[in-house]
């Protein structure tokens, strides 16, 4: 059986089952199409929630990342799992008692103001749909990899497929689809790893194979990968190049970002106490770590590999011949990658031979010159590409690539199908329902909720043609949104009985709004290309790029908040009993629907 | 003691462990991982330095420890406050 009916196999076979999961646990009621009824055990909401949360970004763009920058990209592995500690110690047990649907309830309730949830409304859908945006990114290369089309075309199917999918049911159908795609995800991306980590180390373990020894060379893997990328004239893996100011705020970003973020945050409202709540986090963390202890291995081992094939007799031998690539069956994953345009390389001297170093590096000029060499002839690889194309790059069995095709289509579709519940919760429920038509029948707030997942699709799709980095880099920028706007306001919310409507409302809308000018000054506004002011290379405060300005957005939501609370009229003595009763777990018992 | 008295109690012991697990929090990450790591580059690890384990996995191991320590901390808070749920 050649490599893609056996992709097409798998990606169908796990389709076929997700399918089937939606059906059988179809949502009758609004209640449990945004709740799932409540009454998910915390060890199987826990493993639902990372399915949610472990994205397009972690399991496909994350380990690319690492694996081309080293140490600089650790602020992706702290970040996306420290704000698990802030939702557990600050958010999950409080937003579980106060028993809402959703987070702007909570914000519409607590700051006693239908214009604080319209706010928390439009904040959520902005850090959403940017959130989407990266999603697609990832189906788009999934799928173009593994029907061998163009990313573009990819990407528009996908959408088709995101989209049929989503509409199928709400909370209660995907909470146990979203079982089983962690099963799918965490076994494809944990086989190709193991059998790499058993060749490279030995070690079966890949966490334990990173700072284990290189079998090959008896070095340890990370002195053998520090030597190999400098001989080719780029940046020691292990050291830090960045500025550490902004390597601090971006990890901090991406941390309050994971606890401001509406589809994680609603997963919370879904276990039936609110110790439960408290677990739950726990256990999440639990199935994510799963993959982020695997990921730096798989980036570090995937470098290693990479170029061991582009000079595979050294680095001071000859480079790989452009007859081996179209020949050897070692090579042949070069050229299916070369037809999604992600992946190229020129013969630039004509020397038969592609010569992979980095050109940018003036210590390498003597040697590039000395052998003829005219510039780097691998002159595309897209990060992105990194973690699909891993199990060929190690030339493991045709099985382990069709695995890690539907593991990569089960965590964008799962993200996806989560961000889309939560974009559709904030129009139909909060939006419609809760401001402008609150007679709405509840069939019809099913016809809205669908209707705008639809709506977000479209408009991820169109901003998607132009994204503003890899997938986990676009993701990036969605979480400093949600930590500039949503995260602050429900800390204050529940830590502080001070802050009142005029200063929440105040505070969100100031993170909100300079975290979106500082993303668009340097990505260009609404992301078209050229429109930019200012570049990440050279950002306009400091160190600070735009992926890291999320932190200085909670800061200013904060501070705003705080002042004009302060000028404005106290809070009503009603709202200070509710944060006290928020605070307490007794007497926590089954949503409310306030409609 | 009020329900009130012993609420306020709760609170207050819930805010001292909050402080406590966010300063390991921060220390094991933004500490041992990005700005301490200059300072523990002396203690070597699988080829690297220790902040570099911390920044690539040991963060998470801490994480994990601390938010299941803070969900049976507070579990057994709630109960000796009285403020559990039956």
């Amino acid at each position: 059986m050649d490599q893609f009916t056996l992709n097409l196999l798998f990606v169908g076979a796990s389709f076929a089952l997700y399918i089937g999961i939606a059906i059988w646990a179809r949502a009758g009621s609004t209640s449990e199409f945004y709740a799932a009824g409540r009454g998910v055990h915390p060890v199987t909401n826990g493993m639902a929630t990372a399915a949610d949360w472990m994205s397009a970004a972690s399991f496909i763009s994350m380990a690319g990342l690492i694996a081309f920058t080293g140490y600089d990209n650790s602020s992706f592995l702290m970040g996306w799992t420290g704000g698990y500690v802030l939702l557990a110690l600050l958010l999950a047990p409080y937003l579980r008692k106060f028993g809402k649907f959703t987070v702007s309830e909570f914000i519409g309730d607590r700051f006693y103001s239908p214009t604080a949830r319209l706010v928390a409304v439009i904040c959520l859908l902005v850090a959403s749909i940017t959130y989407v945006i990266g999603q697609m990114q990832g189906v788009g290369i999934a799928f173009g990899r593994f029907l061998e089309i163009d990313a573009f075309w990819g990407l528009l199917l996908g959408s088709c497929v995101v989209f049929a999918y989503a509409v199928f049911g709400g909370m209660k159908g995907v909470t146990y689809t979203q079982v089983a795609q962690y099963c799918v995800l965490i076994t494809a991306y944990t086989i190709p790893a193991v059998f790499i980590s058993l060749q490279l180390t030995g070690n079966p373990i890949p966490a334990l194979g990173l700072f284990g020894e290189h079998t090959a060379s008896g070095e340890s893997l990370l002195v053998k990968l520090d030597q190999i990328v400098t001989d080719l004239g780029f940046k020691e893996y292990t050291a830090a190049h960045g500025s550490t100011i902004n390597m601090v705020l971006f990890t901090l970003s991406l941390m309050i970002g994971t606890a401001g973020l509406p589809h994680v945050i609603m997963r919370f409202f879904t276990v039936p106490k609110v110790s439960d709540a408290r677990w739950s986090a726990g256990w999440t963390l639990v199935f994510i770590a799963l993959l982020y202890l695997t990921a730096p291995a798989v980036g570090a081992m995937a470098r290693l590999n990479i170029s061991d094939l582009m000079w595979p007799n050294g680095t001071n031998g000859e480079a790989v011949s452009v007859e081996q690539i179209e020949n050897d069956p070692e090579y042949a994953w070069m050229a299916t990658w070369q037809k999604t345009g992600l992946l190229d390389w020129e013969d630039k001297n004509g020397d038969g031979k592609i010569q992979y170093y980095n050109d940018q590096n003036a210590d390498l000029q003597a040697k590039a010159e000395a052998n003829g060499w005219e510039g780097n002839e691998l002159t595309k690889f897209n990060r992105d590409i990194l973690v699909l194309a891993n199990p060929e790059i190690a030339n493991l069995p045709g099985w382990v690539i069709g695995l890690v095709a539907a593991g990569g289509l089960a965590a964008a579709l799962s993200t996806a199908a989560g961000l889309l519940l939560a974009i559709s919760s904030a129009v139909s429920h909060d939006l419609l329902k809760g401001q402008l038509t609150p007679n709405m029948s509840e069939k019809n707030e099913l016809l809205a909720a669908r209707l705008s997942m639809a709506a977000a699709i479209v408009v991820a799709v169109l901003l998607g043609l132009n994204p503003p980095g890899f997938a986990a880099q676009t993701v990036a920028l969605a979480f400093g949104l949600a930590a500039a706007s949503i995260f602050p306001a429900l800390m204050m919310g529940i830590f502080s009985t001070r802050i009142n409507n005029s200063g929440a409302v105040a505070g969100m809308l100031a993170g909100l709004v300079v975290t979106l000018l500082y993303i668009f000054l340097h990505k260009g506004w609404f992301f078209v290309p050229g429109t930019n002011s200012f570049t990440d290379a050279d950002p306009l405060l400091g160190p600070i790029k735009s992926t890291s300005f999320g932190a200085i957005g909670a800061l200013v939501n904060f501070t705003v908040a705080y002042f004009v609370s302060k000028a404005t009229k106290e809070t009503p003595q009603e709202i200070k009993d509710l944060v006290e009763s928020v605070r307490i777990p007794r007497g926590s018992g089954a949503a409310i629907e306030d409609h | 003691m009020s329900q009130n008295d012993d609420n306020n109690a709760y609170w207050s012991a819930n805010m001292r462990l909050i402080k406590i697990s966010l300063i390991i929090w921060a220390l094991v990450s933004f500490g041992f991982g990005i700005i301490l790591r200059p300072m523990l580059a002396g203690i070597k690890i699988g080829g690297t330095d220790l902040g570099f384990w911390f920044a690539q996995q040991g963060s998470i191991l801490c994480f994990l420890a601390l938010i299941f320590f803070y969900a049976w901390r507070m579990n057994t808070l709630d109960r000796e406050h009285g403020v559990d749920e039956e």
